[in-house]
Formats: structure tokens, sequence, C-alpha cells
């Protein structure tokens, strides 16, 4: 009880909690002067560095870039977004209805959370843009045989075009598929991809109904769900069993600081299981918490005792605290 | 016969709080001015000394991660200034898209070095809890800074890097209103929002390690632990004096 007759809570003492009052020394130190000092290092050295390294600056990958470079794996991917069966197709949300959204157990919080970013990759991919080449009548002919055409024969048609298309070839600017009974599904890819190859499919992606726009979700799906990227992304040792997303491209570094996520994606079970990204972050954010509560949490916040480099650091403080014979 | 100047607020070592008017007693700009000085009397603030203890090559990281984080938010204001299209067609531009690039390099160098060697101080004793929450916090929004940033490069890399990580965000149920692949709103996030709460939550840790001084060291283990028991809420008094911030 205080004096003032307030009561005053008393605890035991914890050295990993509480400390002692410093009677000790104080010595000058110029704060002021120790900031600009290490503006001006730091200043020096990343000035260096930026003289020196430079930084990337990779080109992005285009539609047509990608169906230059490789038209059967554009023809092969187009395919599966004209039938739904694309990995954006079947993504599950925020972009579709579909299946595959990742889970713990019953609990998914992408099918809490909803669609928020609705993607009919038929219509977004292939239907909407062929639909934007009104002077190609035999594209416009395909595509309105296949508004008529029932849900059942769409079906045959892309499942015959699918199987065709492994033994495409592309030669004197032609997409050539072993004939087969794809309807007009042929002429249909056919066209898209030489729309691809002229640079009009990138701008009909990017078309939003605005003049403006900066959100570029349905074109990079699309672009990703394709072999081309991810195949340069490996040349560039960006995998993602390469410790891709803490490096860069190039030599240079990149998120190092995301280490230890990226190298949960490098062990099992993580590199096997469908819900790796939701057990990983699950992971990580247990692990962040963890950190953030160090000092309430006994035992964790013993660790800096326990393994003594406290002493190295305030080494001199313990030499003086010897000589003095106070330790 | 030579009268010394009366030592004023204005030299930094006369911390007492201006009274409050009576007539002003009511008045919340006054409390607050009031509670405001008492906290962070100039002192403390800007202290001139230090507890001899302070005095190792580790404790340099603090500084040089704020001078990091300086040229990190100059560089930027530089592109922000020109455009996100300008580093990409200019050769100036490049040049200060480098300095941004190496500055947060450095900063997350510097911080990370920082965060662990306040991790084996333990920091957090004496009321410093925090100090080391704020500071987590930091480190982590940080890195929030730093991946919308690599979201904003408009090239090859930005792409990667969005189409692999909506597959973690979108696990998380964010993905439903933050959009990896929306260049614009990465964008928003990396130079306004972000930014903002790096700089609100650094400037609270900075306040708190100011507030709270610097953590003493752990007493050595041969000697017993402080008889008795600690008031609660009390277990590191902090003082407000250029000639001894106590911890």
């Amino acid at each position: 009880m205080s004096g003032d007759g307030a009561t005053v809570r008393i605890r035991p003492f914890k050295r990993d909690r509480d400390v002692e009052e410093w009677h000790g020394r104080y010595v000058p130190y110029d704060l002021a002067k120790e900031f600009v000092v290490a503006f001006l290092v730091v200043a020096v050295l990343v000035l260096l560095l930026a003289v020196v390294f430079s930084s990337p600056d990779e080109k992005p990958v285009t539609v047509k870039a990608w169906s230059t470079n490789l038209p059967v794996d554009f023809a092969q991917t187009a395919i599966t977004e004209l039938d739904g069966t694309s990995p954006t197709a079947t993504y599950g949300p925020p972009y579709n209805p579909g299946s595959t959204s990742q889970s713990i157990g019953p609990l998914s919080l992408e099918r809490i959370a909803g669609v928020h970013h609705p993607i009919d990759t038929a219509e977004t991919d292939v239907l909407g843009p062929l639909r934007t080449l009104p002077d190609q009548p035999a594209v416009q002919q395909a595509v309105a045989e296949w508004d008529a055409a029932s849900p059942a024969t769409q079906a045959a048609w892309t499942a015959a075009y699918e199987k065709a298309v492994t033994n495409a070839t592309y030669s004197d600017g032609q997409l050539h598929v072993p004939t087969g009974d794809y309807g007009p599904v042929g002429t249909m890819i056919g066209g898209l991809t030489a729309m691809a190859r002229s640079g009009a499919l990138d701008g009909a992606l990017l078309s939003t109904g605005q003049f403006y726009g900066t959100d570029y979700t349905k074109p990079l799906l699309f672009i990703a769900d394709g072999n081309y990227l991810s195949g340069l992304a490996t040349s560039q040792h960006l995998g993602g069993d390469q410790w891709g997303m803490m490096n860069e491209t190039g030599n240079y570094p990149g998120q190092a600081w995301l280490w230890l996520y990226t190298t949960f994606y490098q062990v099992r079970p993580f590199t096997t299981s469908a819900n790796a990204d939701f057990q990983v972050w699950s992971i990580m954010m247990f692990l962040s918490l963890l950190l953030l509560l160090v000092p309430f949490i006994p035992g964790l916040r013993s660790i800096p005792r326990w393994t003594r480099i406290y002493r190295v650091i305030w080494r001199r403080h313990y030499r003086e605290l010897a000589a003095s014979g106070s330790a | 016969m030579t009268v010394s100047p009366p030592v004023t607020e204005a030299d930094g070592h006369d911390d007492a709080p201006e009274p409050i008017h009576p007539e002003d007693a009511g008045q919340w700009t006054a409390k607050l001015r009031a509670t405001a000085v008492e906290a962070f009397p100039p002192a403390r603030i800007l202290p001139d000394r230090q507890p001899a203890y302070v005095a190792s090559a580790l404790y340099v990281f603090g500084v040089l991660t704020m001078a990091a984080l300086s040229i990190v938010i100059l560089t930027g204001l530089v592109l922000a200034v020109m455009g996100p299209t300008w580093w990409h067609v200019s050769s100036t531009g490049l040049f200060v898209n480098s300095l941004h690039l190496w500055s947060v390099e450095a900063f997350f160098f510097f911080m990370v070095i920082h965060l662990w060697g306040k991790f084996f101080m333990a920091a957090w004793r004496g009321r410093r809890r925090l100090t080391w929450v704020t500071g987590v916090v930091s480190f982590l929004v940080s890195v929030g800074a730093a991946f919308t940033g690599y979201l904003s490069q408009q090239n090859f890399d930005s792409q990667w890097i969005s189409t692999q990580a909506k597959d973690g965000i979108n696990s998380t149920g964010a993905g439903a209103v933050f959009n990896v692949l929306n260049f614009g709103q990465m964008l928003m996030w990396h130079i306004v929002l972000l930014p903002l709460v790096v700089v609100a939550i650094v400037g609270i840790h900075l306040l708190m390690v100011r507030r709270r001084g610097v953590v003493p060291p752990f007493a050595p283990e041969a000697a017993p632990a402080p008889a008795g028991d600690t008031p609660v809420g009390s277990e590191a008094p902090v003082a407000a004096t250029t000639a001894g911030e106590a911890s």
C-alpha cells in the first residue's frame, strides 16, 4: 500500500522480463552526428553498388512472344481455356467456383472468402478476343457455329481437338493440327494463334471496356497457364523448387529475407502437398506471431540468457565489472 | 558580477513541463501538450549521453537501418515523381531504380542484424515489450512493402513473382481484396499505404526507444536477483535528464 492509499501490486523479479535500474556511468553520445555519418556511409555504399551492379530489368513476357516462340504450347493452352480444364479455369476462388481450392482439414479460407475476380476463361481468353475480328468471316462463322452447338457437342469437339493438338506443328505461318472431328474449334484456335502472333491478342486481353487500365489479372493468368513463362523462369533459376521466391533475375540478390518461407517449399511434405501454399502460409503466420510475442512467452524469452551471446555483445561492460570485482 | 542566464527548455537542460494555466485546466490541447512534454522531454528525445554499456558495434545497426530507410524513401520519391514507366526508358531512371533497389537490400541487411542483436540482448526487458513488438511489426510490414515493390516493377520479374505468389495469398482468403496480379492496386499499396504504415510504426518504435532508453545488460549470473519484488508497471524506472537517462 502506498502512502497515498493507492494499492501497488508487486511481482517477483524475473531476469528475462525485468531489469535493474542503471546506476553506473553515462558517457557522451552524439546521436545526431551518428545518424548523419550513418546516412553518408550508407549513401556511398548504395551509390557504389548502383554504379557497379545497376539493377535488373528483364522485359515482360507478352502473348505475342509466347505464341511466336511456342505456338503449339499456346494452342494447347488455348484449348484448355476453351474447354474449362486449364489451371485458371479450375482454380476456384477468387477467380471462379472451381473445385481445387486449398484447405487444411475442412477449413478453406479462399472458399469462405468467395469469388471476387470472376474469370470465364473460354469467354475471356478465346471467344471474346475472336469476336473482335469482324474482318475474318471464317473465324466469325466458326464462333457462331460454336455458340449454336450444344454443350455436349462443344465438349466432344474440344476433346477431339485437345487430343489432336498434342501432335500439332507450326510452319509456314500456319498451325498444322492432325485432322479430326473437332468442328469449328480448329478454325477458332488457328485464328486465335494468328491473332496472338500479330500482337492483337495482348491488346484484346487488356481491354476492360475503359480507356485506362492497370489490372493485368486476366492476361497474366492466361500466360501463366502455358509453359513459356515458367520455362523462362526456370532458366533464370526462379522456379518454385529453385528457391524462386527469394531469387532475382540474373545474378542479383532478390528477397533474401524470404529464405525461411522459401525453405518450406523445398522440403517434404510441402513439395508434394496439394495444399502446400495454405500450409506454408499458416506456419509462417504462426512463426511470425511467435517472434512478435517472444517477450511474453516463458522459455522462449529465456533463450538470450541461455545462449549467453549477450556476454559477447556487452563484453566491455562485463570486463569492467570483472575488473571492479563486481562479477 | 556575472549573472548566469536562467536555464531554459530551449537548451535541453530543463525538462520541467510548462504548468497548465488554471484557466486552461479543462482544455484538451493544454492537457495533450503537458502529457507529451512529460513523456518526451527534449533531453529524452535527443539525449547527448548514454549509459556506459552502450558500447558495441551492434548498436550501430539501428541507426544504419534508419539511414537506409531514409534513402529508400528519398529514391522512392524520385521514382514516384517521374512515374512508373520512367526507369524502364531512361538511363537516369534506371540508375535511380538501382539506388532504390540497393538501399532496400541494405535496409533489410541492417534491420535483420539489428533485430537479432536485440533478440540476444533480450531488449524487451524492463517495460520495453512494446519496443520489441513495434520492431517486429516494422520488419513484417517492410517485407510486405518490398514485396509489393517487386510486383510493381512491370517486368518479367514482377510477372513471375505475382503469378507464383497469388497461390499463397489466395489460400489465406486475402486474395479476395489483395490481388497481386493487379498492377495498379499493388503500386498504390507500395507507394502509399505500406510506406505510411512503415513510417508510422517505425516512428512509434523510435519513440518507445527514446522513452524507455537502451536496455541494460543482464546482471552477472553470480549476483543474486534484486531482493524482494518488483512493483508491477515500474520495474524499469526512467529518468529524463541529460546527465543520465535511466533505463
